[in-house]
């Protein structure tokens, strides 16, 4: 079933496993960290667009396909991240996350609900009581263009709001402007201030132009401290794309092989059908390894997705197809 | 050197949003005309390709229905224009697919031109006649407005291909409805045609969607499915309305059942049929405000 051996994205440079001191060695500087990225292997782009496409040709079909949409609505994270976004909204959205179809309590609830830092508050008292998570953006989502201590001071608002999760953004211009180490530090220092709450670090893949620059900006993500790599803000077009994912997948099984830490990936932005989700989760086992076919190291980030799973939920169950008025709109 | 030209045969596909897609999976099957002869051969839809023909319907209803009584009459005005250019295709299809003489043929393509045209002119007519302004006992302005349904499924007429279809089709799309249509199961051909015509006409893509198969396959999934609203019985076996009702009563479908034999499509219409897929829409508001 695990078919690894043909991964183009493969990493073949990165330091051979139990070997924990060459990732110490890779963060001591900025030397060590360009020495280190620039000597990962190349990402061969028409065979991982190839294998992503492949993967994603697969049927899922009846029983299978059940499991996957409960498991995709186990792993969505309910985001809504809008300049009109109000405590109503975010509450009614907390209800949807708590029990997606008020129809029918066999329905999973969502792993987490993503919103703007000041309405964590909110989101966390309509949830109080529920296994789901309260996701804040921070560090000036969605561009990142601020110093970082007015970064760090969003992050510690969020924190201390009660987000048990940051999703932070990198900063794609030193990124692409190669101060590698500055990115690095950011997120070390963002890591530090999430005290207990998890890290998923943005990449933002749709700026990073290249899937070599995917797979270095994974890895000083990983190298940071991040808990998930996340593909995007929703924000740039393109967001999450299956190539993009292999990638990250594949960095990500290659740090766990070497520092044997298990790091998640979260895919957002663009998945809005349960066949697009499917294929995220196909991915997520051919790649990755059927270890992270669970919501604490796979996340899907959306907000239209969610009924789309029901409406495939329901006709899998049913027999009849649903309507587009039976699910509520959030 | 006519008799070494190599045939160009048709390949007949569904018409779903717009679009010419083959069936999604992959069946076609043969249509045979009068004697047995095989005439063509026809996509054979699958419930998949409805579900993608009614998620188009849904899609389109709602532009349509905002746009003005005026242009939809116009739309279909040129609708009857481009198929009475095709006058003499159609004539060809209905005399080898249902083995009309010319004479019959070429009558109800004109019936199916004069039916599309009669319709045009009600789309900004309707709502004057089921419309109205309600008496009140109060100072209140009370109005009744007829809204269309939503989508609407129909199961065209078996016999009567292009005439029948033409008489159950324009009566739903004239105030506002989008139709997802099941082509008569054994002579497709006119409706695959029409729809040529009707991707032709400014029509919007997704208002009429077209597809070919099997009935008795494809109606039960029409009735069940929650997002259409209405279900025109026409093309329904004898027999098969009752469960189709019943399945169709989930999501409280509108469901027009036709008496048995089939109407006369060759008869005069009554507006009835058109405002069977129409709701009431009743509003108050006060005087002067």
């Amino acid at each position: 079933m695990v078919d690894r051996g043909r991964d183009p994205a493969r990493t073949g440079g990165v330091p051979p496993r139990g070997r924990n001191s060459g990732l110490a060695d890779v963060a001591r500087s900025e030397v060590s960290l360009r020495s280190f990225l620039l000597g990962l292997p190349g990402v061969d782009q028409v065979g991982a667009e190839l294998r992503a496409a492949g993967l994603g040709a697969r049927s899922i079909k009846a029983a299978a396909k059940l499991w996957a949409i409960d498991t995709a609505i186990s792993m969505v994270d309910l985001t809504t991240l809008e300049g009109a976004d109000t405590p109503g909204k975010v509450r009614a959205l907390c209800g949807k996350a708590r029990r997606p179809d008020p129809a029918d309590p066999g329905v999973p609830p969502v792993a987490a609900i993503c919103v703007y830092p000041d309405l964590v508050p909110f989101a966390k008292a309509a949830l109080a009581g529920s296994p789901v998570k309260v996701a804040s953006v921070a560090t000036s989502f969605p561009s990142g263009r601020a110093c970082l201590p007015v970064k760090l001071a969003d992050v510690a608002d969020a924190v201390a709001a009660g987000a048990d999760e940051v999703d932070m953004v990198i900063d794609r211009g030193a990124f692409l402007a190669g101060h590698y180490g500055v990115v690095l530090e950011e997120v070390q220092a963002v890591k530090e201030s999430c005290g207990p709450a998890r890290l998923k670090v943005i990449l933002e893949t749709g700026e990073l132009v290249t899937y070599d620059n995917v797979r270095r900006a994974s890895w000083i993500a990983m190298v940071g401290g991040a808990d998930f790599v996340k593909t995007s803000t929703g924000k740039v077009s393109p967001a999450a794309t299956p190539p993009v994912a292999l990638v990250m997948l594949e960095a990500v099984r290659e740090f766990a092989d070497v520092s044997g830490t298990a790091v998640g990936v979260k895919v957002a932005g663009g998945v809005r059908t349960t066949k697009d989700a499917i294929k995220y989760l196909v991915l997520v086992n051919e790649v990755a390894g059927e270890a992270w076919l669970e919501p604490d190291r796979f996340r899907i980030g959306a907000s239209g997705l969610l009924n789309d799973l029901l409406m495939q939920r329901y006709k899998q169950r049913r027999g009849a197809y649903a309507g587009s008025q039976d699910f509520s709109v959030e | 050197m006519a008799e070494s030209r190599l045939a160009v045969r048709k390949t007949y596909k569904l018409y779903i949003g717009g679009a010419f897609p083959r069936s999604e999976s992959g069946r076609s099957y043969l249509v045979a005309g009068p004697e047995g002869h095989p005439l063509a051969n026809a996509a054979l839809a699958s419930r998949k390709d409805l579900r993608e023909a009614v998620v188009a319907a849904r899609k389109a209803q709602r532009g349509w229905a905002a746009a003005t009584a005026y242009l939809r009459g116009q739309v279909l005005y040129r609708v009857a224009e481009m198929l009475e250019g095709r006058h003499a295709q159609f004539v060809d299809a209905l005399v080898a697919g249902e083995g009309l003489t010319g004479a019959e043929a070429s009558s109800a393509v004109d019936g199916s031109v004069d039916r599309l045209v009669w319709y045009a002119g009600w789309s900004d007519k309707f709502a004057q006649v089921a419309g109205s302004s309600n008496p009140v006992a109060g100072p209140y302005f009370n109005f009744s407005i007829p809204e269309p349904t939503g989508v609407v499924g129909v199961l065209a007429p078996q016999a009567s291909s292009l005439l029948g279809l033409v008489s159950v089709v324009a009566p739903v799309i004239a105030t506002g409805n989008a139709a997802v249509v099941v082509a008569s199961e054994a002579h497709p051909v006119p409706a695959l045609e029409l729809a040529e015509v009707l991707a032709t006409s400014d029509l919007p893509g997704g208002v009429v969607n077209v597809v070919s198969g099997r009935t008795a396959e494809l109606a039960p999934v029409l009735a069940a499915h929650r997002d259409v609203d209405a279900l025109d019985l026409a093309g329904a076996a004898e027999g098969t309305e009752a469960e189709l009702e019943a399945a169709a009563a989930d999501n409280v479908k509108r469901v027009l059942r036709s008496r048995r034999p089939g109407p006369d499509w060759s008869a005069e219409p009554s507006p009835a049929r058109m405002l069977f897929f129409t709701e009431i829409k009743t509003v108050w508001h006060p005087v002067g405000v």
